[in-house]
């Protein structure tokens, strides 16, 4: 069974998923960050593939992404850092990355090297629905590869219905329009969204916006757990990564 | 409009297998608002009207057809200029602008986004925004804002918000990431892109309000030759824009041979350059599957030119389709040809041209021509906002 499906049928509450890109803040940083992430009881792990041009991420993560461009890493080198990972981290792991880097890597390769370092799931932002279904998906299935996606409050019912039917493992729902790193509105019409994303048969998880154990206790409230990208980042910047997750649990 | 066939845009945006809209689901619901009206709107006999007069009393539309006679005698054939040089503002770009503002009116909205490289979509698009009373928000790249004051100023006094992009070198792909982020923050503003570039209906949508150009140009010339078509159409080529307008009536008349012009910068072996087309390789930027400029990790490459016009590490996917289906030539040109060239025209029939146009002129150089030939160079904007550089090169 997919680690993440496992995820969520042991815990379907308050699961706490932490991004963070590879190579951050240090080139060989990627896999101490997941044992770290591990053993504070963090369930669920999303490892950014840096690019040079990340339209959905706010300032932040395209800083951190470029840092660690800078320092030399790549999709080629975060598959060696991940060889070896499955002798060490249980939980799931997440690749998240742009169409663009995937692409150029060679969609065959990429999907078998996720499958040989145990890579559960993608999310990859910028690959539209209607191309996966056609180009990819049958490939992406034969890997055991789960393609995880995105909704956002502005997402139609009609398409919300076809996005249910079509991602793997759970929903990433998107707390509000803005990219990442913003603050996390609460209105009642928020609320709602959250509810009608909530009562579809599929897990969900909310990001964007959750920075804090207030913000992250409130999205759990709606959902079955919380992504923090943003928040962590500045923590490892800061040298802080470690109080900062025990902050949140 | 006349509808394409082998090179017009399918009902999912591609251009044979480039174009389509790669965004994020972010994206999505404001894409696909543009994508459910712009046609219907661009089709609208009110838009119709509308987009006619103001081209006519406010753009000063027809742009004159110019037979220049000294380079004509120079390169030995018959060489007409389109003057796009010599619209409001100042080059082709205000063809669109205000095309996308009539579109952004009939949909409602009320705060314009804008993207700009050397300013002149920037200053486009203040411009429109300041007749029709729209706010205007451009991004440009904070180090765009230093190399391009005269510019900023201009969009500053039309009254735009000119922000700062940060990220990144600081230039025209920055500066659209901000302005797309922007978007996703703002799904009830209209993003006015300045190319044929961006996911669908984009290329398509910037591609029809340039398609002036060429209609333009066939009218002229039956007047002129008696016959619509010339033997060769020549554009520079960064996004893209000036190019698709003055090829898109000529696509399926294969007779006529489309040149585009790329920017080589310091010349395309020099890491130095701009020419997409001649070094790039498939791949995905700003949400089009086009060819573009990267590096063996994927990662996009900052491109150079001396001409801020043609610095864009892409290109419009209808130019990707017309390059491998080898509808369109591609040439390129380097900086110091392009100086050259400049100085040849300026000389020869007291005109100065923008840099970007003077990299289409610049290729006549690379081309052998029979004296009956019929040749249409795209002079796409003015030089006046390239003075400095000409100065400090010529």
């Amino acid at each position: 069974m997919n680690r993440i499906d496992q995820l969520f049928q042991n815990k379907g509450k308050d699961i706490l998923s932490i991004y963070f890109p590879a190579g951050y803040p240090n080139l060989n940083d990627t896999v101490p960050n997941l044992q770290l992430l591990q053993d504070k009881g963090v369930d669920l792990v999303e490892i950014g593939i840096p690019f040079s041009d990340p339209l959905a991420d706010g300032p932040v993560i395209q800083i951190a992404a470029k840092q660690s461009l800078d320092q030399g890493m790549s999709l080629k080198l975060l598959f060696q850092q991940l060889k070896e990972v499955r002798s060490t981290i249980t939980i799931p792991l997440i690749l998240m990355g742009y169409w663009n880097v995937v692409f150029k890597y060679g969609v065959d390769t990429f999907l078998l090297d996720c499958q040989s370092c145990g890579i559960d799931g993608v999310i990859l932002p910028d690959l539209p629905l209607e191309e996966y279904e056609e180009e990819f998906k049958a490939k992406f299935e034969a890997h055991g590869v789960y393609n995880i996606l995105l909704v956002t409050p502005q997402t139609t019912n009609q398409r919300l219905a076809k996005i249910e039917k079509a991602t793997k493992g759970f929903l990433y729902m998107v707390s509000s329009s803005a990219t990442t790193g913003g603050a996390l509105e609460q209105s009642s019409e928020r609320e709602d969204y959250f509810k009608k994303v909530a009562s579809l048969d599929i897990p969900s998880l909310i990001g964007f916006g959750i920075h804090d154990k207030a913000s992250f206790r409130h999205a759990s409230g709606f959902s079955n757990g919380a992504i923090i990208g943003t928040a962590f980042i500045k923590a490892l910047a800061g040298g802080t990564a470690s109080e900062f997750i025990d902050s949140l649990l | 409009m006349m509808s394409k066939n082998k090179y017009a845009v399918n009902g999912r945006g591609y251009y044979g297998r480039f174009g389509g809209a790669y965004i994020p689901e972010l994206l999505r619901a404001n894409v696909d608002e543009l994508r459910e009206n712009y046609l219907k709107i661009i089709n609208s006999e009110q838009f119709q009207k509308d987009y006619k007069r103001l081209l006519d009393n406010y753009v000063g539309r027809p742009t004159p057809l110019t037979k220049v006679e000294n380079l004509s005698k120079r390169y030995g054939t018959n060489i007409y200029l389109k003057r796009e040089d010599l619209t409001h503002t100042g080059a082709h770009k205000i063809n669109n602008t205000i095309g996308q503002i009539l579109i952004a009116k009939y949909m409602g909205k009320t705060r314009i986004i804008a993207e700009t490289g050397a300013g002149q979509h920037g200053v486009a698009t203040a411009t429109v925004c300041a007749l029709f009373g729209l706010e205007c928000i451009v991004y440009m790249g904070a180090l765009d804002i230093e190399r391009q004051a005269p510019n900023v100023a201009r969009m500053k006094m039309l009254g735009a918000k000119v922000v700062p992009a940060i990220s990144g070198n600081q230039t025209l792909k920055d500066a659209t990431n901000e302005a797309i982020r922007d978007w996703i923050a703002n799904p009830n503003s209209f993003y006015l892109i300045g190319s044929v570039v961006g996911p669908h209906p984009y290329p398509d949508m910037v591609t029809r309000l340039q398609s002036i150009i060429s209609e333009e140009i066939r009218e002229q010339l039956t007047k002129e030759t008696g016959n619509p078509n010339p033997d060769y159409v020549i554009a520079c080529v960064g996004g893209g824009s000036n190019a698709a307008g003055a090829f898109y009536h000529y696509l399926d008349e294969e007779d006529v041979k489309l040149v585009a012009v790329e920017a080589s910068g310091l010349g395309v072996g020099s890491g130095e350059t701009a020419a997409t087309i001649t070094i790039g390789d498939v791949g995905f930027i700003h949400g089009s599957k086009t060819m573009l400029m990267q590096d063996e990790d994927g990662q996009i490459t900052e491109p150079y030119s001396i001409s801020a016009g043609l610095d864009y590490p892409g290109v419009g996917p209808l130019h990707a389709h017309l390059a491998e289906t080898g509808r369109a030539q591609f040439l390129s040109v380097t900086d110091r040809e392009a100086l050259d060239a400049a100085m040849v025209l300026a000389r020869s029939e007291g005109i100065i041209p923008a840099l970007e146009s003077a990299h289409a002129l610049a290729a006549l150089e690379q081309m052998t021509f029979d004296k009956d030939d019929v040749v249409v160079v795209n002079l796409s904007g003015r030089g006046d906002k390239d003075m400095e550089t000409y100065m400090k090169n010529i």
